[in-house]
């Protein structure tokens, strides 16, 4: 058992089989984070609105998106995309035949929806004394919201949102079932070669858990920086 | 409108299967967590690190690689273990037990909730006040009369909550179970809208239930707060 283990990660291919999965799963769930994050700020600003018209259809996505497994999402846009009248003529085709881009398009919209009511809700808690404040300064809302209630909500976001991240690393597993070369099929590969669901599982598994505390360490980091005005003395 | 192509019972048994999955997951989930809080919260060294080593790992790895080890490497930890006991006992222990696919989704939705669950009774049993385990000393109770009769259905209060949260969770997480070939929703409308070409026929329902299952688990855990909440004014 333990000969097979030597054999397997004394080849320089194995390594080179976990970088490039580990490569592909950073890099999609840094893209579907970076657009998703993007979007989700103005729908989570048009979401505090009290005109139902705005708020309900933003609320609508959300509950939708959060609702559901991500699973499912994947599947329906995957499978989907391709079935849309004509497609397949035009040059978006370029871009959606390749798993990828389905792929990205479902962690984005998943990843927005969370994203938009964990800013959401702290928008929502902005001390009413801050805004107050900048009213008696003659901030228009524009300015307020740039200004104070932003700043400070995003601020209050990093805890909840460092979750989300993880959550999304670990999401980002399913990926290898639409035939993506992410970190999790670099281990089903290793298992295949050398038909040794341990050793290939559990690289893979210790791959993922240092990219974890990776990010863990990073968002404390971030929040001693910015939250160091709440923290407990 | 909701015309399955022969599809219909096949989505229906599905579907059964995504609910028993998660209720046999959460009893598993359940039970780990309150050994997992009770480890966490021990004074016994080893306990605590035990069970401190268990939420951190299984934490920090995706829920699909769990799967997958537990689906491909289930059988061998199996066999080994009885042949082992078959050597052991010269033979007259002869056990084949098959690993299957629907037991490796059980345990692992179980473990990894486990250690969610964990977190959650934890922080649970820290909201009960210690005066009312002492309380329940001075009047000579044993430790397992204390957790039956004081603890738990105090800690309920606080964890349900967190136990609604997970269990949301749990449920979207048994889709991963047709990963690994269990024939759950998500499997058989996939394979429906591979062979029709018309994957949103059968997804948009599969969706529909998830969020059906969600709304009346939210009602009847709604219900429970209240059952745990009694005799406690709100403030």
């Amino acid at each position: 058992m333990f000969e097979s283990t030597l054999e397997i990660f004394s080849n320089p291919d194995t390594y080179q089989t976990y970088w490039d999965g580990t490569v592909v799963t950073i890099q999609m769930v840094f893209l579907s984070l970076l657009i998703g994050g993007v979007i989700a700020i103005p729908l989570a600003i048009l979401r505090t609105s009290k005109n139902r018209w705005i708020n309900t259809p933003i609320w609508t996505f959300t509950y939708l998106f959060r609702g559901t497994p991500l699973l499912v999402q994947l599947y329906m846009i995957y499978y989907g995309v391709a079935l849309v009248e004509g497609i397949q003529q035009t040059f978006w085709w370029v871009i959606l035949k390749e798993a990828f881009y389905p792929c990205l398009i479902a962690f984005t919209l998943n990843t927005a929806a969370y994203t938009t009511e964990i800013f959401r809700g702290t928008i929502e808690t902005t001390p009413r004394g801050e805004i107050e404040a900048a009213k008696a300064y003659g901030m228009n809302w524009g300015k307020r919201m740039q200004r104070i209630i932003l700043p400070s909500a995003f601020r209050r976001a990093i805890p909840a949102y460092s979750n989300e991240v993880i959550f999304m690393l670990h999401a980002s597993a399913i990926a290898s079932t639409v035939t993506i070369a992410d970190l999790l099929n670099a281990g089903r590969l290793i298992y295949a070669r050398y038909y040794a669901p341990f050793d290939g599982f559990i690289f893979a598994g210790i791959i993922y858990l240092c990219l974890t505390f990776g990010i863990l360490a990073v968002f404390k980091q971030l929040e001693r920086r910015m939250l160091g005005h709440l923290q407990p003395r | 409108m909701f015309d399955f192509e022969g599809y219909g019972p096949g989505l229906f048994q599905g579907a059964l299967l995504t609910i028993e999955l998660a209720a046999l997951s959460l009893i598993i989930a359940f039970t780990l967590g309150l050994l997992g809080a009770v480890g966490k919260l021990s004074n016994n060294t080893l306990a605590k690190g035990l069970a401190t080593a268990y939420t951190t790992i299984i934490r920090g790895v995706p829920d699909l690689v769990w799967m997958m080890l537990l689906f491909f490497g289930g059988q061998i930890i199996v066999n080994t273990f009885f042949d082992w006991l078959y050597n052991f006992s010269d033979g007259s222990i002869d056990i084949f037990f098959p690993f299957n696919e629907f037991l490796a989704g059980v345990l692992t939705i179980g473990f990894i909730f486990g250690a969610y669950m964990t977190e959650t009774f934890r922080g649970a049993f820290m909201a009960v006040d210690v005066g009312q385990i002492e309380a329940g000393k001075a009047y000579g109770m044993s430790n397992i009369k204390i957790f039956k009769r004081i603890m738990f259905p105090q800690m309920m209060r606080h964890a349900i909550p967190g136990i609604a949260n997970n269990w949301q969770v749990l449920l979207k997480t048994t889709a991963l179970v047709s990963i690994i070939g269990l024939a759950d929703m998500v499997r058989l409308a996939t394979e429906a809208a591979k062979s029709t070409g018309e994957p949103f026929k059968f997804f948009i329902p599969v969706a529909i239930v998830y969020l059906g299952l969600a709304a009346i688990s939210d009602l009847f855990f709604k219900k429970l707060t209240s059952v745990y909440s009694a005799g406690v004014v709100k403030g």
